[in-house]
């Protein structure tokens, strides 16, 4: 008689597997603690980040009521940080939502009908592939108008192509299996395959694209703002304090640090979880 | 080959819309806000701005395949011989950093891979993810911080120095640029190596290659190698497209005469068909580079043809 079987779904091994991944652990745990600091801006910030002071300009960190020092402007620059990162975030994760979301559909799609339908999409993402990511990003902002919702846009439009593929090449495979043949000889309609049988199957690829995603798009939308294009002053958001606090290098280097530290940091830490995430999701791929 | 027709009249076509859909009209932008209601509409005439759309485009297409891509607003001169020259400037800083990301990108991944979850392998795996989260122009200024006003040894901005134009001024130059575009590239190139690397050391032919009595060195570097590097060639060539994006990025930050710095000037200058012409430049480069790294992948490979 042997012992009882655990029954545990695959959801649950792979997360059990994420645990183990310290590297994983500490990003998410990393990334919980940004996104509680960006929810409780409004209560942990010190200040208001766009409180100018100019008896206080440029004070060095550790300045007292200044815990990481001030701007060209005398604003508290851990507010700024505090508030920066709810902009980089947002936008971050904003985009994601929206270029899965239309990458998702536009996939779906061509994988599934095929035919004329996948032709014509797929000549269309190769198009926007042709462009290197972030200089197609700063060509439609260039069309848009700078700002930093046109930003947003311009980096979501750009990551379409890459979730339209995932979920394609996913698709392609899906469709032969006999379960989705099953499905479609009991006569269920496209749309409720797609949405119960495909998509759930696509699910690990893009939840690891995005999660890797989200640190790209965090990084692009500060690069765009950094070169004027997306947030404008004086917006508290990490490129734009980046940006002005380049002119102050000599004087007060830690006002380009600090941003830029904050950014890698993130960014860092969504990689570290959307790495394990990879692990955790496709064993197979482990090395 | 043929199929890149399709993506070149795509790419042109999204280049010309993208900046069609500008907000204000390009004659109004030229002639300034005092212009009169008549000379703007006499303006958009001699440009073609009145006729539709599509005979814009095929215009815009003849000019653009003819060598004449228009005058810049901000600048008063000829955009193609100017966009060439900050093109040249650039590539040399893209050359330079794809060197030095493939000279130790390759290497490193190699290691790794041979020393797998040595602390050397974990050591360099941790700095690539560092390497590839780091934001570029973040670590130009770190860079500019720390070699240029901490040491103030290497120049921080330009490409030459006044009143000198020789190869080692320009070098000196390009040290600090090329470093901070390289990283990432570096990075990316290091964990792909690596892990081609392991799926190829556990194939049957390495096996039998070290059953036969080889030495290690010689069965990672003659047997293992040549194929290991095969996917990395793509990745290269795909790093040339993130090289082109950060480049506009490195060049804001070290004032590199570039491209990159022309094409954002233009913009916050709305320059509109000088960036048009530098956005053609970069994306059909990218283009011709993606099938100068198809062609070399199917030569390398001989398990790949093309129709």
């Amino acid at each position: 008689m042997g012992g009882a079987v655990i029954a545990r779904s695959p959801t649950q091994e792979a997360l059990q597997r994420l645990r183990r991944d310290r590297m994983a652990v500490a990003g998410a745990m990393l990334l919980f603690c940004a996104a509680l600091v960006s929810v409780l801006a409004p209560v942990l910030a010190p200040q208001d980040p766009t409180q100018t002071n100019l008896a206080q300009r440029l004070a060095p960190i550790g300045t007292p009521g200044y815990p990481l020092g001030s701007d060209e402007l005398g604003r508290d620059i851990l507010s700024r940080l505090i508030w920066g990162g709810r902009v980089s975030l947002l936008v971050g994760f904003g985009a994601v939502i929206v270029a899965m979301g239309f990458g998702v559909i536009v996939g779906l799609m061509a994988g599934y009908f095929g035919g004329w339908l996948d032709s014509v999409i797929m000549r269309l993402i190769d198009v926007l592939m042709a462009f290197p990511a972030i200089l197609l990003a700063i060509a439609i902002v260039a069309s848009l108008g700078p700002g930093l919702r046109n930003a947003m846009l311009a980096i979501s439009i750009v990551g379409i192509p890459y979730y339209a593929r995932i979920i394609r090449g996913s698709v392609l495979s899906l469709r032969e299996l006999e379960f989705i043949q099953a499905a479609r000889i009991i006569g269920a309609p496209d749309l409720r395959i797609l949405t119960r049988h495909v998509l759930p199957n696509c699910l690990s690829p893009l939840i690891v694209a995005a999660t890797l995603d989200v640190g790209w798009m965090i990084m692009a939308a500060a690069g765009l703002s950094f070169l004027g294009l997306g947030a404008q002053p004086p917006t508290a958001e990490w490129g734009v304090m980046l940006s002005a606090g380049r002119q102050f290098i000599r004087i007060a280097p830690h006002l380009s640090v600090l941003p830029g530290a904050a950014i890698l940091l993130v960014v860092l830490a969504l990689n570290f979880l959307g790495d394990g995430l990879r692990d955790a999701l496709d064993p197979r791929l482990r090395q | 080959m043929l199929s890149l027709i399709p993506v070149l009249i795509g790419v042109t076509l999204l280049v010309f819309l993208v900046m069609q859909l500008a907000p204000g009209d390009p004659a109004q932008i030229m002639l300034g806000p005092k212009a009169t209601e008549t000379a703007v509409a006499q303006l958009r005439h001699e440009l073609g701005l009145d006729q539709p759309l599509l005979v814009q485009y095929g215009r815009w297409l003849i000019h653009i395949v003819q060598g004449n891509w228009g005058r810049s607003i901000q600048l008063k001169r000829e955009i193609l011989p100017f966009l060439l020259g900050r093109f040249g400037n650039s590539a040399y800083l893209m050359l330079f950093a794809t060197l030095l990301a493939c000279s130790v990108g390759v290497p490193a991944g190699i290691l790794s891979a041979v020393k797998q979850y040595s602390v050397g392998d974990r050591v360099a795996m941790v700095l690539v993810l560092i390497g590839f989260s780091t934001p570029i122009f973040w670590l130009g200024i770190i860079l500019q911080i720390l070699f240029g006003l901490v040491f103030g040894i290497l120049p921080v901005s330009g490409l030459q120095s006044p009143g000198r134009a020789d190869l080692g001024d320009l070098i000196v130059h390009l040290i600090l640029p090329s470093l901070t575009l390289t990283t990432g590239a570096t990075a990316i190139i290091a964990r792909m190596t690596r892990s081609s690397m392991l799926e190829v050391i556990r194939q049957d032919y390495i096996r039998t290659a070290r059953s036969k009595g080889l030495s290690e060195r010689s069965v990672i570097s003659r047997h293992a190698l040549k194929n290991a590097l095969i996917p990395v060639v793509t990745v290269v060539g795909m790093q040339v497209g993130y090289l082109l994006g950060g480049d506009v990025l490195v060049e804001i930050v070290f004032s590199y005469p570039g491209i990159g710095l022309a094409m954002v000037n233009g913009i916050l200058a709305r320059d509109f068909p000088l960036v048009q012409g530098a956005i053609l430049l970069v994306a059909s480069s990218y283009v011709l580079v993606n099938l100068v790294v198809d062609i070399v992948y199917a030569y390398l490979d001989p398990r790949i043809h093309y129709e």
